[in-house]
């Protein structure tokens, strides 16, 4: 705060201090920029995040492995079965444990619903703000289903914590395929409607395009990953390069973007919301080629026996009260896992010391890094085009400040 | 990598190890900037993430070092990841790789470097503005050290308060 006042003062009668945020309706969570402005223009722009600042990976070094999968639903609200995934996989790693074939579909096929719902949100929320409200409408009502569909698999729409480690909590009810069926033959067109609206648009050309362009260089130099990276015309995406649960058997291609401006991450991302589909669309046939089969592993020091053998038989009851009680038996050691999550790589680096909590464990968030270029991207340009250079980041603050 | 790096400069590589597929190696503060170097060169340019450990009981054979400051690269080309650490003691600072005179700054280490300060306290030497980042100016402590007490040690706020029940106010950790 003192900082801030001072250099209030520090400056000449022709600059003006702007607060967009806390509570500005185009930050979309709880974050501050301070904007110098000369006129219209912007002379620097001073990010200030930490309002929602929770301790996760404090809190994470007191919690059991099994609790933490609950905090891994607040980091991205918008796609929390992703998180959800790369932290069980993260723990799975440790651990050096396999986990059936069919949880690890399940697990793709939520991953790509949850990714299409978080380009929605991106998408949608920028197109509002840059005053295109139709496109906003026309998608949310595909997010619904998307959520509808979360909640048959978890029962929760936001806060799944659908994942155990070791595997998914239950299976997918028989109610979900249909949906999802559905789902996939109303989305694709409602992606072509999006794209009719916008993607000729001269209004939205003249709000999109070479706003916050960056060179490739300049975005790994930035540690931007995700679809904002790929914009930018670099063919970086975890799930080719080092594919993790299976997703080197499923055919979907990578966009890439040229100048990585706020119109070609548009472009990434809608493309990609099409190459999920068509990922789900394989997801959906692989499980019933599966069919019916365990969702997770039958290993009972990882995982909880199923409730009717702990109410039947004395060894699961011992397995169950052990697991609560004690933990899990952890190898002494350090990963880090990363999965590619909507917005980018998002990581987890545990270190163990084989107690029944991590020692350290670590959430390596994709914005951060997006939103640390924020300054760089918007100097010298208009309030109008923070805006959508904001918008266009994909900034989730339960993220951001964990 | 490993081994290039020891030919290249004998003697950096304290220690390394390799765990489920992931490589680390221990650096010396004084060589590091020499290594990063040597690794960007290689093709380790993506810097993921930094963050650091609080090992508060350790004690190395020449000198107590309590944090370790860890590292993750990315090689694009390769896809494989590296992870160094560089173990410093409480108040010594680190070489900033944010730092402009540097001839490779990753600018994405100047928040991650000032999130690291701000939640262990370890300070970056070079680095262009080493302010906190997620909590406030004033803030008392640094919360990931291992320390600090899980609730804030004052979750009231009532540490300069001086109404007379803010002193009988129980907390989980006293």
């Amino acid at each position: 705060m003192e900082s801030i006042a001072l250099s209030t003062q520090t400056l000449d009668g022709d600059k003006m201090i702007v607060n967009m945020g806390p509570t500005h309706p185009s930050t979309h969570g709880t974050l501050r920029i301070v904007l110098e402005l000369e006129g219209e223009f912007i002379t620097r722009a001073t990010p200030e995040i930490g309002y929602l600042h929770r301790g996760v990976e404090k809190l994470g070094e007191n919690l059991s492995y099994h609790q933490f999968v609950t905090l891994t639903d607040r980091l991205n609200y918008c796609s929390s079965i992703m998180n959800n995934v790369g932290y069980s996989h993260a723990v799975e790693k440790l651990l050096d444990l396999q986990i059936p074939e069919r949880a690890k579909v399940i697990r793709v096929l939520v991953s790509e619903l949850a990714r299409i719902a978080d380009h929605i949100v991106c998408i949608g929320i920028n197109a509002v703000d840059l005053g295109a409200f139709t496109a906003f409408l026309y998608l949310f009502r595909q997010r619904e289903t998307v959520y509808d569909l979360f909640e048959m698999a978890a029962g929760q729409r936001l806060h799944t914590s659908f994942t155990r480690i070791g595997g998914l909590f239950r299976d997918l009810p028989d109610d979900f395929f249909p949906l999802a069926e559905r789902f996939l033959e109303e989305c694709l067109p409602v992606i072509d409607e999006l794209e009719g609206l916008l993607t000729h648009n001269p209004i939205w050309h003249d709000r999109t395009k070479g706003i916050g362009a960056l060179s490739p260089e300049d975005a790994i130099s930035w540690g931007y990953t995700g679809p904002c990276l790929r914009a930018c015309g670099v063919p970086q995406d975890l799930r080719k390069t080092q594919p993790y649960l299976g997703y080197d058997q499923y055919d979907f291609d990578i966009p890439v973007g040229t100048t990585g401006d706020v119109f070609d991450r548009y472009l990434v991302r809608v493309e990609e919301m099409r190459q999920s589909l068509r990922i789900v669309r394989q997801a959906l046939d692989k499980l019933h080629e599966i069919g019916p089969g365990p969702v997770l592993v039958d290993d009972y020091k990882v995982a909880l026996p199923p409730k009717e053998k702990v109410y039947t038989r004395m060894e699961s009851l011992i397995h169950h009260f052990k697991l609560i009680m004690h933990g899990m038996e952890m190898p002494v050691g350090e990963i880090y896992s990363a999965t590619e999550a909507a917005n980018g790589e998002l990581g987890f680096y545990i270190v163990s010391d084989g107690g029944k909590s991590p020692y350290r464990i670590r959430v390596r968030p994709p914005c951060l890094p997006i939103f640390s270029s924020f300054d760089q991207k918007v100097r010298g340009r208009l309030i109008a085009d923070a805006v959508s250079e904001l918008g266009a980041m994909n900034i989730i603050a339960g993220e951001l400040d964990r | 990598m490993i081994e290039r790096i020891e030919e290249q400069l004998p003697g950096a590589i304290m220690d390394h190890h390799a765990f489920r597929g992931d490589v680390t190696i221990v650096v010396a503060k004084e060589k590091f900037l020499g290594v990063v170097d040597l690794i960007f060169k290689d093709g380790y340019q993506l810097l993921v993430d930094i963050t650091a450990v609080d090992w508060m009981d350790r004690q190395l054979e020449d000198r107590p070092a309590r944090f370790d400051v860890v590292y993750h690269w990315l090689n694009l080309t390769s896809q494989e990841r590296l992870r160094v650490k560089v173990p410093v003691a409480d108040g010594e600072s680190v070489p900033s790789l944010a730092n402009p005179a540097l001839p490779h700054p990753f600018k994405t280490a100047d928040w991650f470097e000032r999130e690291v300060f701000d939640l262990f306290g370890i300070p970056f030497e070079g680095h262009p503005n080493m302010s906190r980042l997620l909590t406030w100016v004033d803030f008392p402590g640094h919360a990931l050290r291992k320390d600090f007490p899980l609730d804030g040690g004052d979750p009231f706020c009532m540490s300069d308060s001086t109404a007379p029940y803010a002193q009988h106010i129980p907390t989980t950790n006293p």
